[in-house]
């Protein structure tokens, strides 16, 4: 445990991304099985402990420490974990080694009722940092700023394993991640995921800033205005993936249940709008839909969710990855009317005469879930990540950017109350956050509603009026242009900047990076 | 025995001694001020006469031009005093700077003491508390809630010289404050044996030369402005807190902040400070101390000036002991410099 503590206090105080990823690297080079795994899965917020919760741990203060000094000090610091593990008396004597994995099973294992006396002998195991880790470990809440897409490629670099692999394997195998380990080491083949249904990492697009690409060598489709899933179907069961590699499945149980192939395929998870005609509705009503782990009746009747497929990645056990486009595209023609037309459809390719139709069909778009234009070469295989030349993403005026947010402000008047104002940052080369830009406009009030929520629960630091808040929320921002600026550290300033979308579905780290905004600079 | 309420008056400005007509510690300019110690949220300029030990008195000329030798200012030793009103004052160590004081006041059979900033451990710059026993125990209470325990300080400055060894191509910038803790800093880092050059903000070069000039060795001091960037590679650099992030800190080869402070004991406190390095050293008595120093007073009565005055209030409730919170305003320095 005084290695993990160790790490979590350095992971705390570091706020480069390459200095956290070092960090990691590290631990996990130098740590044995089955720590180093369960400390990963900790880190990454993968484990749960249904019987310890914070009301576990304030019961079991009350019984150490005066609740009026608990409330005076919870208060102070503002963390029940981090509050617990100060007031925690140090228990006398010399402590053996508690190692996490020790850690980990005494709090699996223990039941409701058992909880307190399981808890009060491990923290009486450990200092203030141990007991601080424990207490992070058991409760969740980490908060050190390790997604889980840091910690797929801290152990890609730990043991020189493509993290292309590591994603895939990643989401297959469980904590502590043996079998993983095993791999990275050279000490065990690559974990055969036949009979499991795992993640494949996403081909992504870059921006496209040429003036224009040729037609015969790249296909044109819309480009959703939905979140990015992967369906896969294997080893019996049906799992939805979004694009960090998180499992979604609970909140679309309807597709779940629709997807009966076995195959895996990429796609635009939209919901049918009635104004729309039974078409795709804004993105907005997909967000009703988002980040639940029950759905009732009522939001399935209206908010009904379908995806739109684009791409065929594995097909009756086959692994189509390795095919052109064109090859997965009319395959994928031909797969689509195997699954039920009332939750899944073919996205259209465009036709256009030439690139300045295309360019006008893109301007005339008015559907509200098309979000711009998909140029695809036509000749690409299917690959992990983003790669020069194979895929674009032509957005739809206004100029848009996946931002971050950083801080947020109490507005005025009626929203006195509300966290309203948010300054938001890209990503520097340095992998650094810098601020970009501020916007307090865009939103609906339910979405105010949320952010402020957001914000208050995820607050790390008050300056004041401001916030800090935790680094993992990303906004979509439209503006009408970007300009150099002295006055930012980013060195842009943006024109008319107002949220347009909260996306909740994107990792923080897949935010835009001040280069590309660069590049948008008139 | 004369009733304590009637010949002391705690104010939001300051604790007034009426049969002597002077103020302890007060947050404005008055006739006669007694001063426990040279902090700027203890000791103002513009008084009349100011009463304080002589190393305070030298810090109240050093900083806030003072003049010490003005026949109207009095420099005292510890457990000496004056009499004043039928009032006797004396001074006694308070252990949290250099000429730090407790003050006691003696009237008509009661004793009053007002410790100002203290804290109970060893510090090698400065002469260490001692208990004075009396009916009231005016106590500050800085880091009055029991999540505040200061680690030994020893392992703190272990790990500050664990952090410059470790990484040989940068400087470790600490942040201490210029009075007090920057020079204990330095003292401890001698005892530990770091005997290398310890390179200072300019901010601090007068407070460490008072300091030397009182006996207290610091070792060999150099300026960053006068040093090459490159120099300072693999070695130690103390500024003020408010240095830290700004951007005299560029001329510092790529630093790991460090800041010296007990509130360095809250993480999201040292996130706040943006720390790398979170170094528990504070010139202000923790819990323990607080609490043990009350037990040990014992006094009939413990009065609360600044801080966490709910939670030491609390423990008085708890452990059966009177006490009251004083609310004193202008107490707001410690943020800085605790």
């Amino acid at each position: 445990m005084k290695r993990f503590a160790a790490l979590i206090d350095r992971l705390i105080y570091t706020r480069s991304r390459n200095s956290k990823l070092a960090l990691i690297v590290d631990y996990l080079r130098h740590t044995p099985d089955p720590d180093r795994g369960w400390a990963i899965a900790a880190l990454t917020e993968s484990l749960d402990f249904p019987a310890v919760k914070a009301g576990t741990v304030r019961a079991l203060l009350a019984t150490r420490i005066d609740e009026e000094l608990f409330r005076l000090s919870r208060h102070f610091v503002g963390d029940t974990a981090e509050t617990a593990a100060l007031l925690w008396p140090d228990a006398p004597g010399t402590k053996a080694e508690l190692s996490v994995a020790e850690a980990v099973d005494a709090l699996a294992a223990t039941s409701r009722s058992d909880a307190p006396a399981v808890v009060a002998s491990l923290l009486d195991q450990l200092d203030a940092d141990g007991r601080y880790a424990l207490l992070k470990l058991a409760l969740g809440g980490m908060r050190v700023g390790v997604s889980a897409r840091l910690a797929k490629q801290a152990f890609a670099q730990a043991f020189d394993v493509p993290v292309d692999d590591v994603e895939e394997l990643w989401h297959a195998i469980a904590p502590p991640y043996a079998p993983l380990f095993a791999w990275g080491e050279g000490r065990a083949e690559r974990p055969d995921l036949a009979d499991v249904a795992f993640f494949r990492p996403f081909m992504l697009a870059h921006p496209l800033e040429e003036e224009s690409v040729d037609l015969a060598d790249y296909a044109a489709e819309w480009k959703w205005d939905g979140i990015r899933v992967q369906i896969v179907h294997g080893g019996g069961e049906t799992r939805i993936y979004s694009r960090g590699g998180e499992e979604i499945g609970g909140a679309f149980p309807e597709l779940v249940a629709a997807f009966d192939q076995d195959a895996v395929i990429d796609g635009e998870l939209l919901v049918r709008g009635e104004v729309q005609g039974g078409e795709a509705a804004s993105f907005n009503a997909l967000q009703q839909r988002l980040g639940r782990k029950t759905v009732s009746k009522k939001m399935l009747a209206d908010y009904p969710a379908f995806v739109r497929v684009y791409d065929l990645l594995a097909l009756d056990g086959d692994d189509l990855r390795a095919l052109p486009w064109t090859e997965r595209r009319r395959r994928l023609e031909a797969f689509v009317p195997r699954l039920a037309a009332s939750h899944f459809d073919l996205s259209q390719v465009i036709d256009p005469t030439d690139f300045d139709d295309l360019a006008k069909r893109r301007a005339g778009a008015r559907d509200a879930a098309i979000e711009g234009v998909m140029l695809k070469r036509r000749d690409a295989p299917y690959v992990a990540g983003r790669r020069a030349g194979l895929w674009y993403k032509w957005k739809r005026d206004p100029l848009t950017a996946d931002c971050v947010m950083m801080y947020a402000q109490r507005g005025n008047g009626r929203r006195a109350s509300f966290y309203s104002d948010y300054t938001f940052g890209c990503w520097s080369d340095a992998g650094e956050l810098l601020p970009v830009g501020k916007a307090y406009s865009g939103f609906t009030d339910a979405e105010l509603k949320w952010l402020d929520k957001f914000v208050r629960d995820n607050t790390l630091n008050r300056f004041g009026p401001v916030r800090e808040v935790e680094k993992s929320l990303v906004l979509e921002v439209a503006f009408d242009s970007i300009h150099s600026s002295k006055r930012h550290k980013s060195g842009l300033a943006m024109r008319f900047p107002r949220i347009s979308r909260i996306r909740r579905d994107k990792p923080a780290e897949e935010a835009d990076r001040i280069a590309t905004l660069r590049g948008m600079v008139t | 025995m004369a009733k304590a309420k009637t010949w002391i008056e705690p104010h939001p400005g300051g604790i007034y001694v009426k049969p002597a007509d002077l103020w302890i510690d007060p947050s404005r300019p008055a006739p006669r001020a007694a001063v426990t110690h040279g902090h700027a949220d203890h000791a103002r300029s513009g008084h009349g006469a100011v009463f304080a030990t002589s190393e305070t008195l030298a810090i109240m000329a050093l900083r806030y031009g003072v003049d010490a030798e003005a026949s109207h200012n009095q420099a005292y030793g510890y457990g000496d005093g004056f009499e004043r009103g039928g009032v006797r004052f004396s001074f006694h160590p308070a252990g949290h700077v250099l000429g730090s004081a407790q003050i006691l006041m003696e009237y008509a059979g009661e004793r009053i003491v007002v410790t100002g900033d203290y804290k109970r451990r060893v510090d090698p710059t400065c002469a260490r508390f001692e208990v004075v026993p009396c009916d009231i125990f005016i106590t500050e209470a800085t880091f009055g809630l029991p999540v505040f325990r200061h680690p030994p300080t020893r392992d703190e400055i272990a790990k500050l010289i664990g952090a410059v060894r470790a990484e040989p191509d940068r400087s470790v910038l600490v942040g201490a404050y210029a009075l007090g803790k920057a020079q204990r800093v330095i003292a401890e880092l001698r005892a530990a044996g770091w005997d290398a050059p310890i390179y200072i903000h300019g901010a601090l070069e007068k407070m460490c030369a008072l300091y030397a000039l009182h006996g207290v060795d610091l070792g060999e001091l150099r300026l960053v402005s006068e040093t090459d960037k490159a120099a300072m590679a693999g070695q130690i650099v103390l500024a003020p807190p408010s240095a830290l992030n700004d951007r005299w800190s560029r001329r510092l080869p790529d630093p790991v902040t460090a800041m010296a402070s007990g509130w360095m004991r809250v993480r999201q406190r040292a996130r706040q400070r943006m720390v790398e390095l979170p170094l528990v050293i504070s010139d202000h008595a923790d819990w323990d101390e607080l609490t043990a120093t009350i037990a040990e007073v014992n006094p009939g009565e413990t009065w609360i000036t600044h801080g966490s005055e709910d939670g030491l209030l609390r423990w008085c409730e708890l452990t059966q002991r009177k006490a009251r919170a004083l609310h004193l305003v202008g107490r707001d320095l410690e943020e800085e410099e605790a």
